[in-house]
């Protein structure tokens, strides 16, 4: 199943598969941040593959000094049981992603994680809003730089 | 009750029909056997404070006849759950809507200090915006452990004692100071 | 009369958001208002502490947001800090109405990044656990719905119900509620024979005292009523919204982790999925019943399958040696001493595990690096992805069935929040 899902893969988008590979039985495919929309648009709706549910979307930080963030897609097809994941990498200095809101309704609310987590912004989005942290809040928590126990000072407390 | 009442020879006359106390005495009485619990139920001691109102461990016969969830018939508020602080301002607001005596108990190792999340998101202790009179150990407390701090506080509610209130008796306005009587 | 300058507040971003919504109804109203309602965090309804604001005209809803992150406490970023084996009490508190079951969701993940298996008995003892929690949280449900639409006698026998099921729990691992039983590569001790008779003796009389309190509200005409095509949600809406579990299977698609990629010993188990039609919240209380009474099947024949062997595997490097040997031997002693302080040895890749939690998919991803540290975690929260598709499920209902509804929907604010 998953050298099936490969050569269709490459069979249609040819040249933007930039690598792939399996691990535990699990086919990962790594495609670049513009043709992201198509490749799932394709997935989903290739009569003979049907990924139509997308279990998870998160954001990925490599703290590497080229293509910092990751953003991960987790399908899942209902007719073949089947699942595979997609990687996009994006720069540190320009984390834009199309969105895929478009394609399933449910990466709504993945997308407005990885946003409030990462900082990477999905363009078209209908709303994206913080969604773990308050609005005021200022930084991306789970970028490796910031601290873990957080900047004192950058959340309100009332007062005793 | 418990302390002893100034022997008048009254009681003896007229036997068990009469008691003679202090009127603070009585109504602290009243208070710590009336004590409605709202319960701030956050995350996972919310469901050990549900089963401390449950069947099994019955909170209710100690005077804890029904959990009120609006904070204006309140007495003591439970606090069970991890406190972020997002949900900080919520929990202050909600403390501040409740009237005068009032008492707090932080359940569980989350409210006390953070419990085991020392992360950048979570209020490590709500004693950091909230006078706690009672702090219950564990993670999540056993429901026992829950009806002890109750009967702890009853206790400290004889002794009135609170921390975030003023206790005055009925009828007397907390604040205010009676003037002293003009003496001609 | 004067009206008085002062500044109107700067409107939030949600309720900005609420405004924006594309509402589906439109009233002829000669007062032309609409009341925007907060169902706060702190509510008697709203299971923990989730927030809707809704936008109500009359009684009707016509749009409602909900909004999350008030139990958000970091779990991603403190498992970027903490070994394998550190992070297992904290999967407890994921899901806090079934905690066994995310012990074994975690773990099993875990085991295969690591690419080791459990032994037989560990495995069997697994399902079993998994299982029985699984009736806990179901058994909160259906209390739940019923004190939502009012029947709080409910609440009180199902509760009774959920001891019984605390007291098995004390006994086999030790404590009532926050177990973190299992271990990487087995589980922390064996079930003692006493463990057992309980476990029977509970699983006998559970359909007689099920029943009894199912008495109450199936036939009930108040309760089917409020429940029956209330909050319907399509079957392509769902499958969309990325909802999965007891919510799925009441829309009519016939999915279920457990039955189509098996994990565990599920394969050799024989036992029904419950699919209901109907997408509305009786259908989805009707699923869980289902599955409640399909769990007693999967526990009896689990209690008269069970091998005798032991409960860890044997890897020396990846699964902590026992306690015995550790104090007799010096390479285990080595170990030991490695697995707690620098954690698993794992290969470099990235791996997705997703088992059936009693609220839907449960899954756990890794990328590692080599380290005894996770470099990142992501925990797939069914209950997440369930809140999201609120918003479809409460169009044009009552504001009354709005609670109703979040109780059918059964979200735990600790899995959604992370």
């Amino acid at each position: 199943m998953n050298v099936r899902t490969l050569e269709k893969l490459n069979k249609q988008f040819g040249s933007s598969v930039l690598e792939s590979s399996e691990f535990r039985g699990e086919l990962t495919v790594v495609v670049p941040a513009d043709k992201i929309v198509e490749v799932c648009r394709f997935l989903k709706e290739d009569p003979d593959l049907r990924f139509d549910l997308l279990a998870d979307l998160f954001g990925l930080d490599m703290y590497t000094p080229v293509k910092r963030f990751g953003v991960v897609y987790n399908l899942y097809s209902l007719k073949n049981h089947h699942r595979i994941r997609i990687k996009t990498f994006v720069e540190e200095n320009h984390p834009h992603v199309q969105t895929v809101t478009g394609v399933w309704s449910t990466a709504n609310w993945h997308e407005r994680e990885t946003f409030d987590m990462f900082g990477i912004i999905f363009d078209g989005h209908p709303d994206l809003r913080r969604i773990y942290m308050p609005d005021e809040f200022e930084h991306h928590p789970l970028r490796k730089d910031f601290p873990l126990m957080g900047i004192p000072g950058s959340l309100y407390l009332p007062k005793k | 009750m418990e302390e002893r009442s100034p022997g008048m020879g009254l009681e003896k006359a007229l036997g068990d029909s009469l008691m003679l106390t202090k009127l603070e005495d009585a109504i602290n009485w009243c208070r710590k056997n009336s004590l409605f619990p709202m319960p701030m139920g956050i995350s996972c001691c919310a469901i050990e404070m549900m089963a401390f109102a449950g069947p099994r461990f019955d909170s209710s016969r100690f005077g804890s006849e029904v959990f009120r969830f609006s904070p204006r018939q309140a007495d003591v508020m439970i606090v069970a759950g991890t406190t972020t602080y997002k949900m900080a301002r919520v929990v202050r607001k909600i403390y501040d809507q409740m009237p005068d005596p009032k008492w707090v108990i932080a359940m569980g190792a989350c409210t006390s200090s953070g419990g085991m999340y020392r992360t950048y998101s979570v209020v490590q202790g709500i004693d950091q915006f909230l006078p706690v009179d009672l702090y219950v150990a564990g993670c999540p407390p056993r429901p026992d452990n829950l009806l002890h701090a109750l009967m702890t506080l009853q206790q400290k509610i004889q002794r009135r004692e609170s921390k975030g209130s003023t206790l005055g008796l009925v009828g007397e306005f907390p604040h205010h100071k009676p003037k002293s009587p003009i003496v001609a | 009369m004067e009206t008085a300058t002062h500044d109107i507040p700067r409107k939030t971003r949600i309720l900005q958001a609420l405004e924006d919504q594309n509402t589906s109804v439109s009233f002829v109203d000669p007062l032309e208002n609409d009341v925007i309602l907060n169902m706060g965090p702190q509510h008697p309804a709203t299971h923990g502490v989730l927030r809707l604001l809704v936008r109500l005209d009359g009684e009707t809803v016509t749009g409602c947001v909900p909004e999350v992150g008030y139990l958000h406490r970091g779990y991603e970023k403190l498992a970027e800090n903490c070994t394998y084996h550190e992070f297992i009490p904290h999967t407890d508190r994921l899901d806090y109405l079934s905690p066994l079951a995310n012990n074994v969701a975690y773990v099993l993940a875990v085991e295969k990044l690591l690419g080791i298996e459990a032994p037989p008995r560990a495995q069997y003892l697994r399902t079993i656990i998994a299982e029985l929690a699984r009736i806990s949280s179901h058994l909160m449900m259906m209390g739940s719905i019923g004190m939502d639409v009012g029947a709080l006698t409910v609440w009180m026998w199902t509760f009774r119900e959920r001891e019984k099921l605390y007291d098995i729990f004390e006994l086999l691992v030790g404590a009532r509620f926050t177990t973190s039983y299992t271990r990487i590569g087995g589980l922390a001790h064996d079930m003692t024979p006493e463990a057992e008779k309980m476990i029977r003796a509970f699983i006998d009389e559970f359909p007689a005292n099920l029943e009894e309190s199912e008495k109450l509200i199936n036939k009930n005409r108040i309760f089917i009523e409020r429940t029956d095509g209330v909050g319907v949600i399509s079957r392509e809406e769902a499958i969309d919204l990325g909802v999965t579990g007891p919510c799925l299977r009441a829309c009519g698609v016939n999915q279920d982790l457990r039955r189509t990629n098996p994990y565990l010993v599920y394969d050799r188990l024989d036992f029904d999925v419950a699919v209901f039609d109907g997408g509305d919240s009786l259908a989805r209380y009707y699923v869980r019943l289902q599955e409640m009474k399909e769990s007693q099947k999967i526990v009896i024949q689990l209690l008269d399958k069970i091998p005798k062997g032991e409960i860890h595997a044997l890897k020396p490097k990846k699964v902590l040696p026992r306690k015995e040997r550790v104090y007799t031997r010096m390479e285990e002693l080595i170990h030991d001493f490695m697995i707690v302080n620098f954690g698993v040895d794992p290969p470099v890749g990235e791996i997705y595990h997703a088992v059936e939690a009693s609220k839907g998919e449960l899954g756990f991803y890794f990328y590692s690096n080599g380290d005894g540290h996770p470099w990142r975690m992501k925990i797939r929260s069914p209950s997440f992805v369930n809140i999201q598709a609120l918003p479809a499920m409460l169009r044009n209902v009552m504001i009354s069935d709005v609670v109703a509804i979040i109780g059918s929907l059964d979200p735990v604010m600790g899995e959604a929040d992370k």
